[in-house]
């Protein structure tokens, strides 16, 4: 990739970005990821259950090392164990984020587990550092035709899933008692979204690895959430911020020798960052509290 | 108040009956324990009624008896004559809450639109996008945030609005389906004076002028006393229902609490309950 050059010819670059079938791959791949990464994101955000996100990524590492090792997919891998653990959770029927103490050592122990597991399986596929490098802060190698197959496929379903479920969500996201009242299934609905949310888990892991992986489910959402409260407009949002962070994302790692893991997170945070600063900046200027209309993104 | 076409549509329908609450020989357990039995309870439609009692005496479970949400073990419970069922648009509910967290980013009117659709499957898009037939839902939800006085601060963030605020948007939410009860759990609770008594003559406002029925379970019953038509002091497992001088007072309380209560009226006259720190569960084993 040393000899690639970006040039001030924006077709020619577009040429050289796409000239490279991995690279096909991992834009087609990374797309679809950004899109059902940026909707599961806005609830996740909405929910706060960005641990929980957090908690299959780590338990699907083990599952991409599997999935290598038994010779299929390592996506495939990484569904099954997430889908697996999003069961777990469920049917322990416990709320993760609810700060129990002695819970969350007990997940923290799981975890630790889960990633050594993955380390081993790693090593006994003849050791491949490369491979465990890529699965735990993404790649843009690597991405088979097969896996942008189960890319679609996933991302078909989990988009499918929540815009059926998104309307009752939000609202048992935010007002559960009355949502229950008013006839949502709560606790349905609750384990229902873990199991897309491990469906995005499962397919983000490629493009930006384990440990990377609020960076496309997380902090588009958050950054959205700052600039409106309207749902539709922050779904939306959320998922235009994700496709922009992974597309230049993959983009700056094609054209540099730097990884692509450090550009998308990199480009996450400083947009995060950018937007918390500018709302300070206005809430000082106006001198009193936050002015909902300088950042509604238009009328209506 | 002038009653719109949204209004009159949910508003008279199944008028048949005057009693918007019966509860025959009702009574719930959880945990192997009764909550309450052998409860006999009737509102009458566009009643203001108070539900007391000490903490943990069922108040709010009686709520969510008729909510549908806990079914009875024992007895029947009727809303507006029909069973109840969960999702009944004639119930609007306010559960008993801690205020919202202040990070929660939803609009004070989505959260009141979630009331009207938010069991519907389906997600909501952006309103460059509007499904056909948004707009009277859009027309309902505007009309009861003016219903409510919320108009200022309908579009904040919901998680940054003062907790009086909070209340009359949660209000407007349990309205919006055209409700003719309110089961309103503790709306009064961590209010300042000024907001208690804003909040409760809305709801008084409320009940009078649309008709609808309220039952609203309150720690003090003071600031709601002067609209009150009927009073439901839950304690001991029973409950004891009337007018607030028929019912608040020492004799009563003390048969209900199966423990000497003394009920006091101050100078300015306040009702204040006094001695009443029995166990408040009902063991069956115990009679």
């Amino acid at each position: 990739m040393t000899d690639q050059r970006l040039s001030w010819d924006v077709v020619a670059d577009l040429q050289l970005l796409l000239q490279f079938h991995f690279m096909q791959n991992a834009l087609i791949a990374g797309t679809l990821v950004a899109i059902v990464a940026g909707a599961a994101g806005y609830f996740v955000v909405l929910r706060g259950q960005s641990f929980a996100a957090h908690m299959l990524s780590q338990v699907g590492f083990p599952g991409a090392a599997a999935g290598v090792l038994v010779h299929l997919s390592p996506v495939l891998g990484l569904i099954v164990f997430c889908v697996a653990a999003a069961l777990g959770i469920g049917w322990m029927g416990r709320d993760l984020d609810a700060g129990r103490r002695a819970e969350s050592a007990a997940v923290g122990s799981i975890l630790a587990f889960s990633l050594g597991l993955g380390l081993l399986f790693f090593r006994l596929y003849a050791g491949s550092a490369q491979g465990i490098y890529g699965f735990l802060f993404g790649s843009i190698l690597g991405i088979s035709d097969r896996d942008v197959q189960l890319t679609l496929a996933v991302s078909v379903v989990s988009l499918l899933a929540l815009g059926i479920i998104g309307r009752p969500l939000i609202f048992a996201s935010v007002d559960p008692d009355v949502a229950e009242a008013r006839g949502v299934a709560v606790r349905a609905l609750a384990v229902a979204f873990l199991v897309v949310l491990a469906f995005a888990v499962a397919i983000t892991v490629q493009i930006v690895g384990t440990l990377l992986i609020f960076a496309l489910l997380v902090t588009p959402a958050a950054a959205a959430l700052q600039l409106t409260a309207r749902p539709g407009r922050g779904l939306v949002l959320s998922i235009a911020l994700s496709l922009a962070f992974t597309w230049a994302g993959l983009s700056l790692a094609y054209f540099s020798d730097f990884p692509v893991g450090f550009f998308i997170t990199t480009l996450a945070f400083g947009t995060y960052v950018a937007i918390r600063a500018l709302k300070l900046i206005a809430v000082l200027w106006s001198g009193r509290s936050p002015a909902p209309a300088l950042f509604s993104l238009g009328a209506g | 108040m002038r009653r719109t076409d949204a209004e009159r549509a949910t508003a008279p329908r199944a008028a048949a009956t005057d009693d918007a609450v019966v509860f025959e020989r009702a009574g719930i357990r959880l945990d192997h324990r009764f909550i309450w039995r052998g409860v006999d309870l009737r509102v009458s439609a566009g009643e203001f009624v108070a539900i007391l009692g000490p903490n943990g005496a069922g108040k709010s479970t009686l709520l969510k008896a008729l909510l549908g949400v806990l079914p009875l073990t024992e007895g029947t419970v009727r809303v507006f004559g029909r069973p109840v069922h969960r999702g009944n648009d004639e119930v609007g509910y306010l559960p008993q809450r801690r205020r919202f967290d202040p990070d929660l980013r939803i609009r004070a009117v989505d959260l009141v639109r979630l009331g009207l659709d938010g069991a519907r499957w389906g997600v909501p898009l952006p309103s460059w996008l509007p499904p056909p037939a948004a707009r009277s839902k859009q027309d309902r939800v505007e009309e009861m945030i003016r219903l409510v006085g919320a108009e200022s601060y309908a579009d904040r963030p919901i998680g940054e609005l003062s907790g009086g605020e909070q209340q009359r948007v949660l209000i407007a939410q349990a309205l919006v389906t055209g409700a003719r009860m309110l089961a309103l759990d503790e709306p009064l609770e961590s209010l300042d004076l000024n907001n208690q008594q804003a909040i409760s003559s809305l709801i008084q406002r409320i009940c009078h002028e649309q008709g609808v029925t309220v039952l609203l379970v309150a720690h003090d019953v003071n600031p709601i006393l002067p609209f009150v038509d009927q009073v439901v002091y839950v304690a001991g497992g029973h409950l004891v229902s009337g007018k607030p001088e028929d019912v608040i007072k020492t004799d009563i309380l003390t048969r209900l609490y199966g423990a000497p209560v003394e009920v006091l009226t101050t100078s300015d006259g306040r009702i204040v309950v006094v001695g009443q720190h029995e166990p408040v569960s009902y063991h069956p084993h115990d009679d």
